[in-house]
């Protein structure tokens, strides 16, 4: 049963993916972008992953289709024609496929115990970490105690990139009331 | 959105429960799935639906823009005290079992605190780059 469920959503995933790929309108393209994303969040809670299933839903979902949204609100909602033949990319993306294929079959199965993922330090995490942290999520007790400062460093890139959101906005914003002589907030 | 019956409704009903859910993802990291960056991505997305179907002006009244952009530094600042103050107290940097007596409490403040910084910058960051593209859509 568990299997034909994963069936259904990988092929789900893979039949989004391509209408994305062969939708012209960009809004339309958008919305079925956000129910990809929702897809693989049912595929990650399929997988027993709610963490990652969640931030998933949250921001592939919800945040980036609306900002994507507002961005469709200031540039066009229409893709341009491509000037070159759909060849050439399309060969790309197959050889980049094929290669990746190929990687994953050095991969270990999903899962697997025996993997080198599962022998370095997540032994010690899952049977000392109740009761070092007493924890009940384990996944909080790596994140923000055992990584901390992998956490702390993420935490600094997502205000990095708000700021340099805000940094183009604001350029953005000051170019537009202003005559188009003034070239103020173009330098550095 | 604004002459939009169902979806007005619809939002009124949702927003306060969408808030409560971020507090919750964010106070329950520890036992269920969640932690800071989900809570601040849900509790912006409940203010920007807000935006959406009520107008920016509102949510922007209702959360000032300067509140917003002092949350982005404020989180990434508290996450950072939590470390100085472990070494303050002897520890290593971020080594939460120096904060109190017995070690498995100063994990679990520990935790809390770094959690409430991370969904701090994110509620924050999220909403600073929502506010910014309103405010060049509205011109």
């Amino acid at each position: 049963m568990s299997s034909v469920i994963g069936f259904v959503l990988l092929a789900l995933l893979v039949f989004t993916a391509i209408r994305i790929a062969r939708l012209r309108g960009l809004f339309s393209a958008t919305i079925v972008a956000g129910i990809y994303s929702l897809l693989g969040a049912c595929w990650m809670s399929f997988l027993d992953q709610p963490d990652v299933a969640f931030t998933e839903a949250s921001v592939g979902a919800g945040i980036s289709t609306v900002l994507i949204l507002v961005t469709l609100s200031l540039t066009t909602s229409e893709e341009k024609q491509p000037e070159h033949a759909p060849l050439l990319p399309l060969v790309v993306v197959i050889v980049t496929g094929a290669i990746l294929v190929y990687g994953t079959i050095d991969l270990p199965r999903l899962g697997d115990p025996e993997a080198p993922a599962n022998l370095h330090v997540a032994p010690r995490y899952i049977e000392d970490s109740q009761h070092e942290i007493e924890v009940p999520n384990l996944v909080t007790a790596v994140l923000a105690s055992y990584r901390g400062y992998d956490t702390l460093g993420e935490t600094a890139v997502i205000l990095t990139a708000g700021v340099g959101v805000m940094i183009l906005l604001g350029g953005a914003r000051r170019r537009r009331p202003g005559t188009p002589k003034t070239t103020r907030g173009a330098g550095p | 959105m604004k002459d939009q019956v169902v979806p007005r409704v619809v939002a009124k009903l949702l927003i306060p429960y969408m808030l409560l859910y971020a507090l919750y993802v964010q106070w329950h990291g520890d036992y269920g799935p969640g932690g800071g960056f989900q809570a601040g991505v849900i509790f912006a997305a409940a203010v920007i639906l807000y935006a959406l179907i009520f107008d920016l002006g509102n949510a922007q009244r209702a959360i000032r823009p300067w509140v917003v952009n002092l949350l982005v530094p404020l989180g990434l600042l508290l996450y950072i005290g939590v470390g100085i103050v472990t070494i303050l107290k002897g520890g290593v940097f971020l080594e939460y079992g120096v904060l109190e007596h017995d070690p498995v409490h100063g994990q679990h403040l520990g935790i809390l605190l770094v959690e409430l910084g991370v969904g701090t910058t994110v509620a924050g960051v999220m909403l600073t780059i929502f506010y910014g593209f309103g405010e060049v859509v509205r011109g």
